[in-house]
Parts: structure tokens; C-alpha cells; sequence
């Protein structure tokens, strides 16, 4: 079950970067309410007290922050805060292994720039 | 956090037969707990030692801060889903949920209802004249309705398909959302399960092999796979629950995450690394295949 949530890592992770995905697309806007924990744990199948997790490592990170009796809303802010880290992460995920992977086949850095540009064509 | 159950250094003996073996943990209240194993582990035995069904041979057993063997404040906040429950021959479903109605204090008519009507079940037909599957989902419906405080289903849905068995972790998770309350699945459908369960206890043999966060165990084991030599060069030094020679290739799976300096070093050696989910890592626990005593988390 749960084609959106996997089994090999810790859910609250996945529940959290879901959150960050959804304000880095806008889909979540800044000052706005973010589902109850309840209201995750119904739509991803999953134990509460995990989907609570997610969320609280959120408002550690000051990207969400907590009304009292209302509910979670998105920190004024937190799209930047989100895409600085994105960044960095890109770099490493991305980047990082490109150039290994280019290094193996004897890419130049001339050729991989050829192609990157090629690659911004598409 | 109060305690529902406490299980102090219980055995279960028959004759000469240890059905469960100097077992000790606690439930909190307002969790759902998976209690996994192979079949013969022990873990009926448990749940019938918690119901008052069976005396323990040594040990203390409280539940809810009380002896639970003929106490009606222990045993009315108590609903068990047996695997094959028996009920009178005479009886319609609607007998059943008057029954209940009337054993659980929390029993809510709407809600039973509404599964009744989810789960497709005839209320006029005698339980005799139904399918497994729908003697399967009556249990499942009088566990959710109950909103026992201690609520336990022991392997509810023999027979069941698996439209019905995702309904019911549907409808409970959204019950248990609005009404929490002390869950416990025995379950091999641990894949089907594992997303629900907030606390994991794995019996193996009559004795607690994992007592542990169901979150802290994912992500906790990897399968490494490639030439042997290599393979086990890698693994030394750590603690390996399983290791399955193919032809020249080995694979293993060892408990602890890597760091990144380890991915890159796998990688540079040819080895393939692949995520253990919880359903794996009990597979490979309770295979009997490997001789650890015991496993160790961090």
C-alpha cells in the first residue's frame, strides 16, 4: 500500500520534504495553513504521530510555525530559507556525481560544458 | 505517557514447551503497536495473556494498573479480534452489533453502521451462511465501532481481499485520528501494515527479538550486493544479519546506515546497494538462518 510514501526511509523525512516541495512550488504559500496532521496521516495512510514528526521538524527549521488553536501555517520567509538549501543540495546530488560520472568515461570539461548548454536547448 | 500494558518478565510454559520465554515490554496508551513473527512465535499467546485468557506460568502482567484475570474495569475496555472468532449459531449480523453495543462503552451505532454498509455486509444473514471474508470483515467492523481503549486484532482478515483490507486501514486511521486509542495488529502483512504502526515489537521463538519505533527501524539495514571477495571485504567490522551467496555474487545485509564517504567507497568497488524495508528486515531477523543473539540499533 502507499504509492507515495516508501517503506526504506523514515517517513516524517518524506512527509517533510513533501511539505518543502509543495512551498518551493508555491503550491504552499507563505502565511498560508498547512494541513492538519490528522489530514496527513488520512491522505498518506500513515500513523499520526509520524505525519507530527514531519511537521515539528518543519517548525525546528523555522519553515513552519504553529498558531495556537488554529493550526500550522508557512513562516513569511521560508521559500528562501528552502531554496538556499535546495541549492546546496543540488550541488552535491547533482553536480558532485556528474562529474564523477564524467570523469569515468573521460568526458572533458569542455564536452560536458558543450552538453549542459545542449541540455538548456531542450 | 500512562501505561496500558505491562508484561514483566513473563513466561508461558506447556509442559515442557516455552511458548513464551522471560518476556518484558510496555503499551502506552494511544498507539498503534505491530506485534510481528512467524507463526508458533508467540504472539496469540501474548495477546491471550493480556486478555485474561491465559495465566502466565511466571511473571507480573498489568493492565490498565490492574490484574486483568476476572476484573470487569480491565476487561470492558478491552475489544480482541480473534483470527476465527466462533459465534453462536443462531445469530444475524445485527445480533452481533446489539451485543456489542452493549459489551463496549465507547461502542459508537452510527459508525458501525456505516461500516456495515462500506464493507458490504447483509445484516439480516445468519454468521453461519457468510463467506470467511465476511465473517472476517464483522470482526473488523465490531474492533473499529468498539473504540475499545485497548483494542487488538489478531490476523482479522483471514479470507479477506485486498479491496476490504485496504478499507479497514482506511477507516482506521481515520478513526484513530479522531478517537486515539491503545492499537495492536498482529500482522504478516507487515508490508501492508507498516506505514500505520507508530511502535514495533517482533517476536521470535517466545522471545522479544525488536522492541522499537517503527520510524527508527526504517532506513536501519542495507543490502549490499556484488563479487564476494569485495563484498565481504566491505562488510567487515559490522554486523551482518544476512548474507546469501549467488553464484560468485554475495548478498549481504548488514544493520547501520552508511555515511557518504562509505556510498562512494561501495560504489568505487562495484557493489550495489539497495534500502531494506521493515517487511525485509524481519524476514531476515526471524529466518532462523542467522546465529545472532541479539541485534543492536544505534
Amino acid at each position: 500500500m502507499g504509492l507515495l510514501i516508501d517503506d526504506n526511509r523514515p517517513i516524517f523525512m518524506q512527509i517533510a520534504e513533501r511539505i518543502e516541495n509543495d512551498i518551493i512550488e508555491e503550491g504552499l504559500l507563505e502565511e498560508s495553513q498547512v494541513p492538519s496532521t490528522n489530514q496527513f496521516a488520512v491522505f498518506y495512510q500513515i500513523n499520526p504521530a509520524t505525519a507530527a514528526k514531519g511537521v515539528n521538524l518543519l517548525v525546528d527549521q523555522g519553515i513552519l510555525y504553529k498558531k495556537r488553536g488554529i493550526g500550522m501555517f508557512v513562516a513569511a520567509g521560508a521559500r528562501a530559507i528552502l531554496m538556499e538549501k535546495r541549492k546546496e543540495q543540488f550541488y552535491e546530488q547533482y553536480v558532485v556525481t556528474m562529474m564523477r560520472e564524467a570523469d569515468k568515461l573521460g568526458i572533458t570539461s569542455e564536452q560536458l560544458t558543450d552538453m549542459i548548454r545542449r541540455g538548456a536547448k531542450e | 505517557m500512562s501505561t496500558v500494558v505491562e508484561f514483566n518478565k513473563i513466561t508461558k510454559s506447556y509442559g515442557n514447551v516455552t511458548a513464551v520465554n522471560d518476556i518484558s515490554f510496555s503499551l502506552d496508551a494511544n498507539k498503534i503497536y505491530g506485534l510481528l513473527g512467524r507463526n508458533g512465535a508467540g504472539k496469540t499467546t501474548i495477546m491471550h495473556m493480556i486478555t485474561a485468557q491465559l495465566f502466565a506460568t511466571s511473571g507480573k502482567l498489568k493492565v490498565f494498573g490492574e490484574h486483568p484475570y476476572e476484573n470487569n474495569r480491565v476487561l470492558t475496555q478491552i475489544c480482541f479480534i480473534k483470527e476465527s472468532q466462533k459465534y453462536p449459531d443462531t445469530f444475524r449480523i445485527i445480533d452481533v452489533l446489539e451485543v456489542s453495543a452493549s459489551l463496549f462503552s465507547n461502542w459508537d451505532r452510527d459508525f458501525a453502521f456505516s461500516l456495515i454498509n462500506d464493507f458490504n455486509l447483509p445484516l439480516k444473514r445468519r454468521l453461519k451462511k457468510l463467506s470467511r471474508g465476511m465473517l472476517s470483515a464483522v470482526g473488523i467492523v465490531i474492533g473499529l465501532a468498539s473504540r475499545a481503549p485497548l483494542t487488538i486484532f489478531d490476523e482479522p482478515y483471514l479470507g479477506l481481499d485486498a479491496v476490504s483490507r485496504s478499507l479497514f486501514y482506511n477507516r482506521l486511521i481515520e478513526d484513530y485520528s479522531e478517537h486515539p486509542r491503545t492499537v495492536v495488529l498482529s500482522t504478516h502483512l507487515i508490508d501492508e501494515v507498516s506505514q500505520l504502526l507508530e511502535h514495533v515489537l517482533v517476536i521470535d521463538n517466545g522471545r522479544l527479538l525488536i522492541n522499537e519505533d517503527a520510524e527508527a527501524l526504517r532506513g536501519q539495514a542495507i543490502t549490499i550486493v556484488g563479487p564476494s571477495s569485495k563484498v565481504e571485504d566491505f562488510i567487515s567490522g559490522r554486523n551482518v544479519i544476512s548474507r546469501e551467496p549467488f553464484g560468485s555474487l554475495v548478498s549481504a545485509t548488514v544493520m547501520g546506515n552508511l555515511e557518504q564517504k562509505d556510498r562512494l567507497h561501495a560504489e568505487m568497488l562495484g557493489l550495489e546497494i539497495a534500502p531494506v524495508s521493515l517487511q525485509q528486515l524481519i524476514i531476515h531477523l526471524t529466518n532462523g538462518k542467522s546465529a545472532r543473539k541479539e541485534v543492536t540499533m544505534h
